[in-house]
């Protein structure tokens, strides 16, 4: 399992490529928090995102924040919510938007699997709870779209070494989810056996 | 005016002023400063864990929980759904509506203050319902104790990447104990990493169906690593624990050998047609913080209870 840094959003799909389920990313540059409501507007109401997703890693969050002015805001603490709610937005993610990379916890059920492989992308897997230190990682809120939808709006933020997340399903149909999930219920099996 | 109606307009006593105040300092403390028994399981679980992305979840834990200490910040970014469980004596000179009333207000004033997150929305039209306070919320277990005159109160802020994973099944007389175990291994399984494991799996048996759960949801509010004073029932306890960390699920159902820190189960006696089993999971971020307070207003904070 290799060790890699990445900076976002990327412009060579290469980058994504070379990841492997269960590697381990650092991460640098900017990456954007998005979560359900976010979403919901974009793909079910239909309203164009404000910004430039192309090659975008994103982050599923809804932080706290304290406000200090007009669209401007102190992080106080951001952490990461359960992915697998928003499975169905990750193809069109891809294809419409080019997103490489999707970041949250939990993982994603299997129907992500063949999108990602197909668009190059990959999902990320955080530590679930580790806010305090994903607070840190995270340098400044720089920009806030759609405040309406307070805290689930599109942020966008500037890290540094944010990290270290694991691959959970890389852009070559493997899923570190799928494989734990498979081998857990043949060990259910053993175990029913011996009752 | 009628006696009752003059209580009702009179201003908070002093002693729901400060359990008040002891409810609005729980619930911060409870968010920032984790109990020394679940510092002890982490690390437990960090020094056997044996898979590459199991260790990197635990040493990630393990730093988070450094960082949120030395910022005093809070451990995880969900502040939950604030509930408490409160052992009122007797003797007790604040009848339960009026701590009720303090428990909402001291969760209201420890969310403006902070300030914290607030969680709190009507069920139907998602629309925020306060400072962490609602219809019903916060929720609170209540046990009444004989000749004392004392109050614990144990702030519990539930998250709710855990409290989804919550499961019931009226598994009938004939599925036995086998079909309890079987309930609860698949449960913790179907949940994979989205709970954010490795936490406490509570089980509630017996009862009725509310009552499995509320019992389950009292498993997890116990220090980690009790056991039930049921022998037959810690025994259960001990064997479902094993079980849970044979599945391979890991830390963050990366994979790996700690998929649970704990199995606490509670249990109530049943009708002889009825074998309820609940599952309630609590994230590794198992907050919880107490107090003692006194018929004098004294009050001794327990990190530990």
């Amino acid at each position: 399992m290799a060790s890699h840094e990445l900076s976002f959003p990327v412009t060579d799909p290469g980058e994504i490529l070379k990841l492997r389920v269960g590697d381990e990313v650092t991460v640098q540059g900017h990456i954007l928090g998005i979560r359900d409501r976010t979403q919901i507007r974009i793909f079910d109401q239909g309203v164009e995102p404000p910004m430039d997703l192309a090659g975008a890693f994103l982050l599923h969050t809804a932080p706290n924040v304290r406000k200090l002015g007009p669209g401007r805001y102190e992080k106080l603490c951001i952490g990461t919510t359960t992915s697998a709610r928003m499975v169905r937005f990750t193809e069109p993610l891809g294809e419409r938007y080019g997103v490489r990379a999707i970041c949250g916890k939990g993982g994603f059920p299997d129907e992500a699997i063949e999108p990602m492989a197909r668009l190059g992308m990959v999902y990320f897997a955080i530590v679930g709870g580790a806010a305090a230190l994903e607070t840190t990682q995270i340098e400044e809120i720089e920009e806030v779209f759609w405040e309406e939808l307070m805290p689930e709006c599109l942020w966008k933020f500037r890290v540094k070494d944010f990290g270290p997340l694991t691959v959970g399903i890389d852009a070559h149909g493997n899923s570190l989810y799928h494989d734990v999930q498979a081998a857990a219920n043949e060990k259910l099996k053993e175990i029913f056996a011996r009752f | 005016m009628s006696v009752q109606e003059m209580n009702l307009a009179a201003p908070p006593s002093p002693l729901q002023e400060i359990v008040t105040e002891t409810a609005s300092h729980l619930y911060v403390w409870a968010l920032k400063d984790i109990p020394q028994d679940l510092r002890d399981a982490l690390s437990d679980a960090r020094a056997r864990e044996t898979s590459v992305p199991g260790r990197r979840v635990l040493e990630t834990i393990h730093r988070n929980i450094n960082v949120a200490d030395s910022e005093r910040n809070l451990v995880c970014q969900d502040t939950g759904i604030a509930v408490y469980h409160c052992r009122v004596g007797e003797g007790f000179p604040l009848h339960p509506t009026r701590i009720y009333e303090a428990l909402r207000d001291g969760t209201a004033r420890a969310t403006l203050e902070h300030p914290l997150r607030s969680n709190a929305v009507h069920t139907l039209t998602r629309e925020n319902t306060g400072p962490n306070i609602g219809h019903r919320l916060p929720i609170v277990h209540w046990e009444f104790i004989a000749d004392w005159d004392g109050l614990d109160v144990k702030c519990v802020p539930k998250g709710s990447g855990s409290e989804n994973m919550s499961f019931l099944k009226m598994c009938v007389p004939a599925d036995g104990v086998n079909g309890i175990k079987r309930f609860v291994l698949e449960s913790i399984v179907s949940s994979g990493g989205k709970p954010c494991p490795p936490g406490i799996v509570g089980v509630g048996i017996g009862g009725s169906a509310d009552y499995a759960m509320y019992l389950a949801k009292e498993a997890i509010m116990r220090p980690i690593g009790t056991r039930n004073d049921d022998p037959l029932v810690a025994a259960l306890e001990d064997e479902l624990y094993a079980l849970l960390n044979e599945t391979g699920i890991g830390p963050m159902g990366l994979g790996g050998d700690v998929t649970v820190l704990q199995c606490h189960i509670e249990h109530a006696d049943t009708h002889m047609t009825l074998n309820p089993v609940a599952v309630n999971y609590q994230c590794w971020a198992a907050r919880r913080a107490s107090a003692h307070v006194t018929a004098a207003g004294a009050v001794d904070y327990d990190r530990e209870a």
